[in-house]
Formats: C-alpha cells, structure tokens, sequence
C-alpha cells in the first residue's frame, strides 16, 4: 500500500499546484496590466472585465459540463447568435421581454438536445456534429435577419445587459447565479455524480445502472439553454440584433474551462476554477485593449494560451499515467 | 545445461523512497523456462521492467550473454535480443497479420514493400509454430490466442533469444493454453530463455523447468520445479499458510430466488436455470460458449430476442441495467478497469455510485450519509487503502475487485453474478474473495459465478451449469462434478 500512498501524494502535489499555477497566472498578469497601463487598475476597468466575462461565463457552465462528459460544443457561439436575435425579433413582434427570454431558453435547450442526440445516438464525434450545427445556426440567424441588424429593443429590456444592482452589473449577477447553479449540480446533485461518472467511463456507468442517455440529453440540452441565455444578456448589452453575435465566443470558452482544469478528456474539473480561467482570459483581452494591441494581434495570443492549456492538460495527463 | 544468457545481480530499485525490488539476483540459462510467481506487488512488473529497461535500477548490475550492460534501455535490451509479450497485447487491430509482424522492419525492393516476400516469411514463421493463421487477415479479426500468436511470430522474427511473457494465457481457454505451451516447447527448443509470469499455479508446475518466488520486493527462493508442490510455493508467495483453499456451504440452499426461462438472443440459445437462495452456481464453458453473453443478457446489458426472467416468483421486465438494478440483480463485470470501475474516481465515488438514490434527497447528496455509507463498506470488505477519497487505479487488483463488490452489495442485490471474479488477482485477494461470495450466499443471496479456473469453479461451486456455443449443455452437482466432467460437456 506504500507505494500508492505515494503516487496519490504526488498527484495531490501536481494538482495543487496546477490550481494554483492559474491563481498564480492570473494575479502575475494583473500585476502586469496594472504597471504597464493607467487604465488598467481602475474599479470601472475592473467591473468592466467581470461584465465582458459575463456572457462568457454563463456560456461556461453549460460548456464546463460537456466538457466533463468527455465532449464539446462548438455550436454555443452560434446558439448565442440565434437566441439574441430571436429575442430581438420575439420583442419586435410585441411579445413581453420575459416571454421572448422564456422561449430563447427553451429553443437553446431544444437545440442542445439536438447536439445530445448526434453526440449519443448517432454516436458522432461531439467536435464534428456541434460543428455542423453551428453552420446551420449561423445561417439560420442570417435568414431570420436578411443579415441586418435588429433594432428597437424595448427599454425594459435594457436592465439584464447594462442594469446594475447596486454597484454590482446585472449580467455579473446572472453569471454569479449560474456559476453557483452549475456548482450545485456537479457538487451536490446525483445528476452532477453521474456528469462526472459517463465523462470518466462510460460503459461502467451504464452497467452501474446510470442512464447515459438523460445524463447526455441533460448536459447538451443544459449548455444550450446556458448558451441562450448567454445570447439574451449579449443582446441586451449591445442593444441590438446582430446576426453576427457570438461569432468565435466557443473558442474563448473553451479555453477559459480548459484553464480552468477541465480536463478534455473528460471525468475531471472543477467549475469554481473555470471562473478563474475565464477572469484569466478576461483580464488577458481587456488588458491588451487597454494597452492599444489590435485585435488581430488578440486573436493570435488567445490561440495561443488555448493550445498551451490544451498542452498542459494533454502533459499532465500523459504523466498521471505513466505514474500507474 | 548451456551457458548463463541474462544474470541480475543484487538489483535493487527505490521509487521516491519506497523500494520496490530490494537486492534480488537472478539467473537465466538458454533454453530454459523460468516462471516468476508472487502476489500482486511483489515487484515482478518492476524486475521486468529493469530488464526490458524501461527502468534503470538504483543499484545492481545486469549482465546479458556474460556481458555487463551499464545503461540499458527500451531500445538496447530489444537489440540484445530481449521480447515481451505483456498482458494487453500491442497489435496494430487495423493492419494485417503480415503488417504487423513486419511493422517497423518491412522488406522492400527497392523503395517499394515486397507485399509477397513478408507473407511467404510471416506463413513461414507462423508454421514454425505450428499453427494457421491467414498473413492477409486483419488482426481484429483474429481470436485473442491467435492474436497472442502473432504476438510470438513478431517477437520470435525479431531473432530473440530471451522471452518474458506476462501471464499470456489469462484471456486463454484450455485447449489454446495448451497449443500456447506447445509454442512456448518449440522456442525453447530453438534455445530462446523464456521468464513466464503467472498467477496460475498449475500451469507453473506444468511448463516451469525452475520457479522464482518473489515477495515484497524480495526474491524469496528459486528452486527446480521438482523440488517444490503447490502448497510450498503458495506458503513462499503469501508468507503465512493459507487456510482451506474453498469455503464450503454449511447450509441447506432456500426457495428458488432466481429463475431464468427460455433465453434468446443471437448469442445465447433457450437457456433455463434456477439459482436458489444461498445457492452458488457455477457456470462453466470454453472461452466463446456464450457464458457473459447470458450474463449480460439476464442483467440487460444486451438485448433479449425471447425469455423471462423471474425474482421469486416475479415476472421482471428487464430492458437495461438500471431495470435488473432495480428489481435486485448484479453483475460483477469480467473487465474489470473498462466496465467496473471508473478508474479515476475514489473509492467513495465507485462504491456509492449505483446506489446513489440511498444517498440523495430529491437528487441532492446527502454527503454525511456517502461518507458513512462508503466507510462501512471499505471495513466490511477490509478495502486497504489510506483514504476512501483515494482512487481506483491506485488499488491492487484484489482491492479493485473488492471496490466492485462494495458497489454491488450497497444496492443490496438479491442476485449477484460474478464474471471472472478473481481474473488477474493474488492469491491472498483471492481466498478473501472466496470468503466473500460464500458469506454471501450464506446471507441468502443467489449467486452466479463464470470462472475458466477450473478448480475456482469446481471448489466454489454448489452446483455446475456447463455452456458450449450459446447453450446449457448440462448440469453436475456437486458430488459429480470433475474437470473432465466439465471439458466433457463443453467441447464438442
């Protein structure tokens, strides 16, 4: 039994420090962005970081638990787009706000289980039939706009994107809401037991007596109805239609979930530690706007933090098994 | 005999601290067939890797073909002429047989491959064996003897001249262990030294010219076969004497708690069995006849064509595993690592898992009740381990399989069947398992159990049902039931 003794108390010792590599990472570049800009280190900038992560974050929850399935979904940038036009045209039409957000909700939920159905039935991989419907989804919110922008949003409506409770924004509240919602299923709930159980075996889950089907169903259909949400609180900020929102959001996402310790191939993470990953990526994208480096230039450091989380997860996973 | 091929001196090895071989010395002569035998941690993988070199010991030496070999490596030993054969077998399933025994080493006119040259050389080696096996048939086409056959050809066309084979004939059945044997005659015949690894200790006095015993990382003895019986050898392994080797029935079964009728499907014929409270049936069978496809068909794992299945009288509508769950019924899968536990999760995680709902309110854990809950079974099946919070792939498998049992017992099943239970286990684990599955029964639960150890299936067994291609051939009591009575009924 010693030499297990062992081995678990290094892995102990890897994942400590994984955990706090991100802390680590995260308050090195803060530092960084404060010396380096006047802007950075000012309570409006930093309510301004937590409201871009927003929208991310509530994404986040429904992608971390995917994640933990063993999948991905890359059709959440898409769902965003189709939500936050829907709710725009679902208003236009006269419908109250809360309506059009109750029906965006549940047509991000339909869509997810949708992505629950290829992934588990057809058996597609999860990369390829996201992919798929993410085309589709981002044709359809071109046709449902003739590719224009929508406009004239009710003015109650303003409050779920640019409301503040106090002095805290709204949609921070709504990520918190969600964060801690996901929290509580993955930590508390036999549901979360078995999202973390098929993501680690499959198989084993099934013959335990889990059913792998609602556990998929639910995980898509939840990271849709997440997603739809996510595109509500976008709709609302920008305060318009735009057939192109959340266009290559799925990729920030991702990257934020897998800098939070998620692993990709499936079984393992945490949600609390995603919300460190996405203040990462946060103040990594504020900070370089602050700091004037164009967006082209964004775009290539954030492929290069995700290939770099991917790498580190890939890395420690090839180690945990070489220890056994 | 000839000349000293591989000699270990004085190996030790430490892994941060916690010394996994202390001081064991070794030797090899041509053409003879060393087996190593001890428990599960005794530090056989950890002395196979040194001399493969995928581990540098901390201290020793290694000599090969009176050479000392200062820093070997993964790539040295397989140049000295050093093969494996491991456990989970290292074929490429895509490529053909042909292929694979070439892979890396392909023969080519001129930059083109000689398609025909390496399935005239791969027909040839596999002949030498004495064996057919089709060059142009794809290797996930093949039987796992077969495959393990093609394992050799590409070890023996490598020019080897040591062989360390790790238990190959666990997935085997009887006859392909004995064609195995065959093979393993004909390399040594050729001079090829082989070290043999096994839990099965009949197969040690079968093959063995000299036993190695090793123990906590110690070499304990290494003696001529003919100098050592099955007792010796397990009082060597375990260090203490182990008690009688089955736990017998002490009571009189009960009342028909399960009753199988008339199941169907494409791998399982019109099979009826009734298993009684208390009961322990065997069900034996080569390797193929249809015995964990029954199981699986029973459990709901797989689709059932026709039949019932009955719990105490009771019609049961069984369509997935959650349904036979549910209704009370188990099955202790035969794959351990890939169907029974989820390797990553602790011990906690896998003994409360499919029995969540005794745990949960309205889908919420109650954690105070987990903990308890997976506590009590980690005593009661005497799991060792540091924590319940430590995971399953850091368990022997004796403790892994005990982590399955765990998981079996909290959703308190009437009907426990068991595939394989002791596969890959020591022999210490093993005796506790035994006592295990009697007590159980004694409890009054009905239980089933698929082994291909013979002497297992015989020695637990109340009562033996006999399968070959998917049907019930026959049933032996116990009082009748013999080896020979078995293979009698299970070959054609």
């Amino acid at each position: 039994m010693r030499v297990s003794d062992t081995k678990k108390g290094k892995k102990i010792k890897t994942q400590g420090m994984s955990k706090f590599a991100i802390w680590i990472a995260l308050v090195v570049l803060m530092v960084f962005f404060s010396v380096a800009s006047d802007g950075f280190l000012t309570s409006t900038n930093l309510f301004n970081v937590l409201r871009q992560v927003a929208v991310n974050g509530i994404a986040a929850v429904g992608m971390t638990m995917v994640i933990i399935t063993g999948g991905i979904d890359i059709s959440v940038g898409a769902i965003m787009g189709v939500a936050s036009v829907g709710c725009a045209l679902l208003m236009g039409t006269g419908l109250p706000p809360a309506a059009a957000v109750v029906l965006v909700l549940l047509l991000g939920l339909v869509i997810g289980i949708c992505n629950g159905f290829f992934v588990y039935e057809i058996e597609l991989p999860p990369m390829i039939a996201t992919l798929a419907v993410q085309t589709i989804l981002r044709g359809a919110t071109y046709i449902m706009t003739g590719g224009l922008p929508v406009y004239g949003l009710p003015k109650s409506f303003n409050i779920v994107g640019q409301g503040y409770l106090g002095p805290i924004p709204v949609p921070v509240i709504l990520m918190a809401v969600c964060v801690a919602v996901g929290w509580f299923i993955l930590e508390k709930m036999a549901f979360g037991r078995y999202i973390y159980g098929v993501g680690s075996n499959m198989e084993a889950s099934r013959l335990s007596g889990i059913r792998v089907r609602q556990v998929m169903y639910g995980v898509y259909g939840m990271c849709g109805a997440f997603s739809a949400l996510a595109g509500v609180v976008l709709l609302s900020r920008v305060n318009s239609g735009q057939p192109k929102a959340g266009e290559g959001y799925e990729m920030d996402i991702i990257t934020a979930v897998v800098l939070g310790g998620v692993s990709t191939s499936g079984g393992e993470g945490k949600i609390v530690n995603v919300l460190i990953g996405l203040l990462l990526i946060g103040v990594l994208l504020n900070g370089m706007t602050i700091m004037n480096i164009s967006d082209y230039y964004q775009r290539v450091v954030k492929g290069v933090v995700l290939l770099m989380a991917i790498s580190y997860d890939k890395l420690s996973q090839k180690r945990a098994k070489k220890a056994v | 005999m000839a000349e000293k091929l591989l000699e270990l001196k004085n190996i030790t090895k430490k892994f941060s601290g916690v010394t996994a071989l202390s001081d064991v010395s070794l030797e090899i002569e041509q053409g003879e067939i060393l087996t190593l035998v001890g428990e599960n941690g005794a530090g056989k993988s950890t002395l196979i890797k040194v001399i493969t070199g995928a581990h540098e010991p901390t201290s020793g030496e290694f000599w090969f073909e009176g050479k000392r070999i200062e820093h070997n490596s993964p790539v040295l030993s397989k140049q000295l002429g050093i093969g494996v054969i491991y456990q989970e077998l290292n074929l490429m399933p895509q490529l053909t047989v042909a292929e694979n025994i070439f892979f890396g080493k392909e023969l080519k006119k001129g930059l083109i491959l000689d398609k025909q040259a390496m399935q005239k050389s791969c027909r040839e080696l596999i002949a030498e064996l004495g064996v057919e096996i089709d060059p142009q048939a794809k290797v996930s086409s093949l039987s796992i003897a077969e495959q393990q056959i093609v394992e050799i050809a590409k070890a023996v066309s490598d020019d080897i001249k040591f062989l360390i084979m790790d238990e190959p004939t666990a997935p085997l059945t009887n006859n392909e262990i004995d064609k195995m044997f065959e093979i393993i005659g004909k390399l040594q015949k050729k001079g090829v030294a082989i070290l043999y690894i096994s839990h099965r200790l009949e197969e040690v006095f079968q093959i063995s010219d000299r036993v190695c015993i090793l123990r906590d990382g110690k070499h304990i003895v290494t003696l001529p076969i003919q100098e050592i019986d099955k007792q010796g050898l397990i009082r060597h392994m375990v260090g203490r004497e182990l008690g009688q080797d089955y736990p017998e029935r002490t009571e009189e079964p009960g009342g028909i708690v399960l009753s199988v009728k008339g199941i169907t499907n494409n791998r399982v014929h019109d099979c009826s069995f009734d298993v009684r409270a208390g009961e322990l049936v065997g069900l034996a069978g080569l390797v193929g006849a249809g015995r964990t496809e029954l199981a699986r068909a029973i459990f709901g794992a797989d689709p059932v064509k026709e039949g019932t299945v009955f719990l105490n009288g009771q019609k049961l509508k069984i369509n997935c595993p959650q349904d036979a769950i549910r209704y009370g019924i188990g099955l202790i899968t035969e794959d351990r690592k890939n169907q029974g536990l989820l390797l990553n999760k602790s011990i906690a995680f896998n003994t409360v898992y499919a029995s969540m709902r005794s745990v949960c309110r309205m889908g919420v854990i109650n954690s105070a009740k987990e903990k308890k809950m997976a506590r009590e079974y980690m005593d009661a099946m005497d799991i060792k381990a540091w924590s319940q919070e430590q995971t399953a792939k850091t368990l022997s498998g004796g403790n892994q399989q005990k982590v399955v049992l765990a998981k079996w017992l909290a959703t308190n099943s009437k009907v426990l069947i068991f595939d394989e239970p002791t596969r890959g286990i020591d022999v210490g684990a093993k005796a506790e398992i035994y006592q295990l599955m009697r007590k159980l029964a004694q409890e009054g639960k009905a239980i089933i159990m698929i082994s291909s150890e013979m002497p297992e299936l015989i020695g637990m067994s109340d009562r033996v049902l006999v399968m070959r291609g998917g049907k019930i051939m026959g049933e032996l009591s116990k009082e009748e039931v013999t080896q020979e009575g078995i293979l009698t009924l299970a070959t054609d």
